[in-house]
């Protein structure tokens, strides 16, 4: 809830140069996380860059190859509600629209969307240990109330969880993220973008302090008719998760041709196992099959109390999810479970 | 009342249009020039002291006025009787920034304040404290062995201990052929109602205040800002005419109405401070409880042992005590029976009574234990229930002033299919899904206060009624306005009702479900006593058609007097009004139960909640489809906003049941989901299909309109049902709340 | 650290235009609020989790808490004051009354304003879509069934244009 400076820019690079000549800069385009996280006084910039007049960032484009591109600066619900998008990853608008609520996703930016930071409790209080917030301080999520928190690929420094929705269905499409920086342009692929807390946990994904998001890509599939997002948590709605799972197949009859899972809620990034995907390639669409699979993305998986449930549950809801999948139109608002 | 034209009419609320045009004021809304915004700091240590502050950077920054800390609050009353308020409980009243102790995390303690909002809030983040800290207890379950008897004071008879035992508990339950027993463990909870704590503080001149504050008793407030801060009583004016919520959070002063007061005081300025939602878990919630029942039947399955003991979170420095224990002796016969409640304090604020105090907490126990007692005698839950009805209060043995439950069964059972359920658990399957259906009773105490009312006919020939009472979504104002209206023989539009305002006559805070009785039978007595103060006058009219009629045989109907059954012989309002020389016709009049005649009876309203539930079977996840409650309060004034009041209930009670948990982390001693986010109240899409029925119940004892209230009867048999439904879906017991979908993996 | 400038920008707020001289740092909610005085809208978090700021902006409907009025300076915007045609209600706001889908009102104003956005965005069929649609909108008072019921029964009546 400092005071800082503001600033509109309407190019990507004059918005760099502007973000760039202070180091306490920050780029604002929705505000959904960085207006509450300033107010909790988490994160106190001294200067804000406003990039919403830059007009490039807010389309969706349709690539030669047949996938898309996402401007980082289109809103969540119009992603969502995008025709292509619809028709082309109708899991990536069931992911969307699982998130936040219906005014949050008028205002947060799909770029954004890949910026936003733990719910951690811990992480959320300026006066208690955190080493995401303040590295070294400590975590006393370890054994304090870690209901939410993450079971895969975990540190002794954090156990804090990434909470998009978005990015769940994002990393099973196998996105490319576009960057844009002072020394030009990269492309990062989904799953190199987050990261895992290591002993780093203050660091969320791999885009550097001098970098933008400008676009996300979307590679062409056949991940259209075999799909769902399934999202388990305390209401049924407006609701972090507990455990998602997004989950979709190409399928030639009942064998499958290519199978894709990631989870939400379980780790410091949206989690994936090609490993277990693998598994399922040319094999028949069973519960049981599944299941192996469920076993083989949750290796090493491991509780610290209050969240060891969410290994059965997240095991659980893997099946179910790979079961719906298979029957995309069972699917009901909210991404509760059906069948 | 011989025409009730309107009591008992779905009227829609007469605020209505305010309040969906956004022209209705709360608290913080309230325009005053020069207005400075004060911002709270709260203690981010859990015990200790303050050892030092530094206000210097604070200080410098432009646009702050003033910080006010425990090292310049100014000397102000120092008993503490001064600081209590109406629903203190027996302690030491906790007086913010009167020294550089910390009793809990959270603890405001500083005050800045600013030219502009903004301001003070960025100055926070620079005003440093240097604490010592101790070590500190938190968790009820650590805690238990420090449970002792709560003190007694002047809210004991309001809240007192739990009945004697009776007979030879431990005997009758060890030979008792059927036995159940469980022990039950509570979260804390938060009231969160959706308006931030707030005051507007007027600052009118030497000693003279107006404060728009945000509280359930505009009286209660006004006595304890003139008490602390030596004001005489009629310069301290609290207004509270729109009330976003309260639930029990606003029966005591908030910490900011003191804070408010204090600065408009000192700086002899306008001052506004508003509560963040985060400071909103800083005072009061229903505590942590940890309970323990044990109840015996005989093979007719007729209860024979009841023992229910809880212990009760409470503050080091104030013994917050609930009535949690003696509800099923109100319910059902037992000739052997043992209650015990005792507290264990803890370094946390003192709790405050939360929507159906202990009520609710003692219930979901209660009735989950008669569920389980019902299996184990493979009696239907329902049936049960009936096997232990009592027409007579069986902890008193006296009889009822009115008790329609059984009415509430039949007709909840019926409208539910109640008679269609499979007993078997985990019987019935949709899909992936184990569907439950529970059922479960609810009873609360039908609270009647003394107030006061002013009734007056205006010079236009309309009716005016004066009460201090707010209305925090209650439907007070409508309800209110149809008693007066009625009695009067005028129509809504006719009856002006002022409230929420501490210069009108006497109204306790609105708490307890007891407004609409206390506030309404006051008012009836007023009108009344008008309409005499009338009829006297219209006998002195010179050739007055009345002199001659008896009193008895005179009526107000449609805005005039009349001889009844002789519509020729009539006088107007308006007439009686120029008859008056212009002059207003004024009275006031105290109203308050008949205790000497109540005395023979126990009073209380009941309910019966039925709940449907889905279950998925490898996922757990619940959700809620059906729930039926049919309540018995007594005469319902208005359908409309009495639906309401018992539908916001239930929604409450599946809250309990299902959502709501304020986390504690025991090693830092605070509370870590302060915020809408993380503490989950039910959003739309967690609402089932729900139905309201409200049972014929006439009670001619109670006061002269029949009413017993309904702000809290209809939460207090829904968690159970929900537990019991849970366990018919799945033939699990879950005791503790809430129920989180994981226990059902 | 009164430094940074005030900023001057133009909102249009129910079809009236407002000129403020305002400090980045101050929420549209703020602005609303304490600036422009329409306190119809109202703060029940400061943090985007009740819903109870909710107003319709360049026809879509926001969260005025999570929005610095600097960044919305050109927007037209439509808060609760501006929903009525001067006496006459809205058929929403009529429906809201006639279904008591309010108790105590705090979260009403944000209902309503979500509502019309909802009704505009056509999103919403079923009256399970509209409860998910409208879950972003916390009532404490649980008076859930009677918005759900106002909001079905103008959208049947289809006069929420």
């Amino acid at each position: 809830m400092n005071n800082f400076q503001y600033k509109k820019e309407i190019t990507v690079t004059t918005a760099l140069e502007a973000v760039n000549s202070n180091e306490n800069a920050a780029f604002i385009a929705g505000g959904t996380n960085i207006i509450d996280l300033w107010k909790y006084n988490i994160t106190n910039p001294e200067l804000l860059v406003d990039i919403n007049g830059i007009d490039e960032l807010r389309t969706i484009q349709e690539l030669e190859d047949g996938g898309v591109r996402l401007g980082a600066l289109v809103k969540n619900a119009a992603t969502a509600y995008h025709p292509v998008i619809e028709k082309k990853y109708p899991l990536l608008s069931k992911a969307i629209l699982a998130g936040a609520s219906a005014q949050i996703r008028n205002m947060a930016t799909d770029g954004g969307n890949l910026l936003q930071r733990t719910r951690c409790y811990y992480f959320y209080d300026p006066d208690v240990p955190c080493n995401k917030r303040v590295p070294g301080s400590g975590c006393p999520a370890l054994n304090g109330r870690n209901r939410m928190h993450a079971i895969l690929g975990n540190s002794e420094h954090c156990i804090a969880v990434f909470p998009s929705d978005m990015c769940v269905a994002l990393a099973a499409l196998e996105a490319v993220v576009n960057v844009m920086g002072p020394n030009g342009s990269r492309s990062i692929p989904f799953a190199e973008f987050h990261r895992l807390p290591g002993d780093m946990p203050h660091l969320d994904n791999t885009l550097q302090q001098d970098e933008m998001i400008t676009s996300i890509d979307l590679p062409s599939n056949h991940l259209y008719k075999h799909y769902t997002y399934l999202k388990l948590r305390d209401r049924h709605s407006y609701a972090f998760a507990l455990v998602s799972v997004a989950a979709a197949f190409e399928m030639d009859g009942n064998e499958i041709k290519k199978a894709r899972i990631a989870l939400g809620g379980v780790a410091h990034k949206p989690w994936r196992n090609t490993e277990a995907e693998e598994f399922l390639k040319g094999k028949t669409a069973t519960a049981d099959n599944f299941l192996i699979a469920a076993e083989n993305v949750l290796f090493g998986a491991q509780g610290r109390g209050e969240n060891d449930f969410k290994i059965p549950l997240a095991r659980r809801a893997i099946v179910r999810a790979c079961m719906m999948a298979l029957n995309p139109e069972t699917q009901r608002p909210g991404a509760g479970p059906s069948l | 009342m011989e025409n009730k034209l309107l009591v008992g009419k779905p009227v829609s609320r007469l605020e209505g249009f305010e309040k969906v045009t956004g022209n209705a004021k709360y608290a913080a809304e309230y325009a005053a020039p020069d207005l400075l915004y004060g911002y709270v700091v709260n203690s981010t240590i859990t015990k200790g002291k303050i050892l030092s502050v530094d206000v210097s950077a604070v200080l410098e920054l432009a646009g702050v006025v003033k910080v006010f800390t425990h090292e310049n609050r100014p000397g102000l009353a120092w008993f503490d009787l001064q600081y209590a308020d109406m629903d203190a409980p027996p302690g030491t009243v906790f007086k913010p920034l009167s020294d550089n102790k910390i009793r809990y995390n959270g603890q405001p303690i500083a005050l800045i304040v600013a030219e502009d909002f903004e301001t003070a809030r960025y100055a926070s983040t620079l005003l440093k404290f240097v604490f010592e800290e101790e070590p500190f207890d938190t968790l009820l379950t650590q805690n238990l062995e420090k449970a002792r008897n709560p003190k007694k004071g002047m809210s004991t008879p309001l809240k007192p201990p739990p009945p004697k035992p009776k007979g030879d508990f431990e005997k009758a339950y060890k030979n008792a052929p059927f036995q159940a027993s469980g022990d039950f463990l509570h979260a804390t909870e938060h009231h969160n109602p959706m308006e931030l704590y707030a005051t507007t503080t007027v600052y009118e001149g030497e000693g003279k205040l107006t404060i728009y504050d945000k509280t359930q008793g505009t009286i209660n407030n006004q006595l304890y800002v003139a008490n602390v801060f030596g004001l005489k009583y009629k310069n301290v004016r609290v207004l509270a005419p729109y009330v976003g919520g309260a639930f029990g959070s606003g029966l005591r002063p908030q910490y900011q109405l003191f804070l408010c007061v204090l600065a408009a005081l000192e700086l002899k300025r306008n001052v506004r401070v508003v509560l963040e939602r985060k400071q909103m878990f800083s005072f009061g919630h229903r505590p942590q409880v940890v309970q323990s029942l044990r109840f015996g039947a005989n093979t007719e399955g007729k209860i024979t042992a009841m023992n229910h003991s809880a212990v009760g979170e409470t503050s080091k420095y104030e013994d917050y005590n609930e009535i949690l224990v003696p509800w099923s002796h109100k319910l059902y016969p037992a000739a052997n029976t043992l209650f015990e409640y005792k507290l264990a304090p803890l370094d946390l604020a003192t709790p405050i009574d939360m929507r159906a105090p202990g009520g609710v907490s003692g219930m979901h126990a209660i009735e989950c234990i008669m569920d389980e007692l019902a299996y184990k005698l493979n009696i239907d839950p329902l049936e049960f229930r009936l096997r232990n009805y009592s027409d007579i209060d069986p902890s008193t043995q006296k009889p009822f002033t009115s008790k329609e439950l059984r009415q509430c069964y039949e007709k909840g059972a019926e409208k539910f299919g109640w008679n269609l359920r499979n007993p078997k658990p985990a019987s019935t399957i949709r899909g992936n899904k184990l569907v439950g259906w529970g059922m479960a009773t609810g009873i609360w105490d039908a609270y009647q206060f003394p107030a006061r009312a002013e009734a007056i006919l205006t010079k236009e020939g309309k009716l005016e009624i004066h009460n201090a009472t707010t209305d925090i979504g209650t439907g007070t104002l409508t309800v209110m306005t149809q008693i007066a209206a009625d009695e009067m023989g005028l129509s809504l539009d006719e009856v002006s009702f002022y409230y929420g305002d501490s210069k009108k006559p006497f109204s306790m805070f609105q708490g307890g479900s007891a407004i609409t009785a206390s506030t309404g039978a006051a008012i009836v007595v007023a009108v009344k006593e008008l309409k005499k103060k009338i009829i006297k006058k219209i006998k002195d009219i010179p050739d007055s058609p009345f002199k001659e009629i008896p009193e008895e045989e005179i009526v107000f109907r449609n805005g005039m007097v009349h001889q009844i059954n002789q519509p020729n012989v009539f006088i107007s309002f308006n007439e009686i009004i120029r008859a008056n020389k212009n002059k207003v016709i004024k009275v006031t009049k105290l109203g308050g139960p008949d205790l000497i005649k109540i005395r023979k009876f126990s009073k209380a309203t009941h309910s019966a909640s039925f709940v449907e539930l889905e279950i998925d079977k490898d996922l757990g996840t619940i959700s809620v489809t059906r729930a039926i409650t049919a309540v018995a309060a007594g005469k319902i004034i208005n359908p409309k906003t009495a639906k309401s009041q018992i539908l916001g209930s239930m929604i409450w009670g599946i809250s309990k049941a299902l959502h709501e948990e304020t986390l504690l982390d025991q090693h830092l001693g605070k509370y870590m989901n302060a915020n809408l986010g993380e503490y989950h109240i039910p959003v739309h899409a967690d609402i089932p299909q729900m139905e309201v029925i409200f049972a014929e119940e006439r009670d001619s004892v109670i006061n002269e309109l029949g009413i017993k209230g309904v702000g809290e009867i209809g939460m207090t048999a829904i968690p159970a049902a929900v537990a019991n439904a849970i366990f018919h879906a799945t033939g699990k017991r879950i005791n503790d709340l809430p129920i989180h979908f994981e226990k059902l993996l | 650290m009164r430094s940074s400038p005030l900023w001057s920008i133009m909102l249009t707020v129910n079809r009236k235009d407002y000129e403020l001289e305002i400090l980045p740092w101050v929420s549209l909610l703020d602005a609303l609020r304490d600036r422009l005085k329409l306190t119809g809208t109202k703060k029940g978090c400061d943090h985007g989790q009740c819903g109870a700021c909710t107003v319709i902006c360049d026809g879509q409907r926001i969260l005025s808490c999570l929005s610095l009025a600097v960044m919305k300076n050109g927007s037209e915007i439509t808060t609760i004051e501006g929903v009525a045609n001067g006496s006459e209600l809205h058929p929403l706001q009529k429906a809201f009354i006639e279904h008591d889908a309010f108790q105590c009102g705090y979260c009403t104003p944000g209902q309503i304003c979500s509502a019309l956005g909802m009704l505009t965005e056509g999103k919403a069929q079923t009256r399970e879509e509209v409860k998910e649609l409208m879950s972003g909108n916390l009532c404490r008072c649980g008076a859930n069934a009677g918005i759900i019921d106002a909001i079905m029964e103008v959208k049947k009546g289809g006069d929420h244009e």
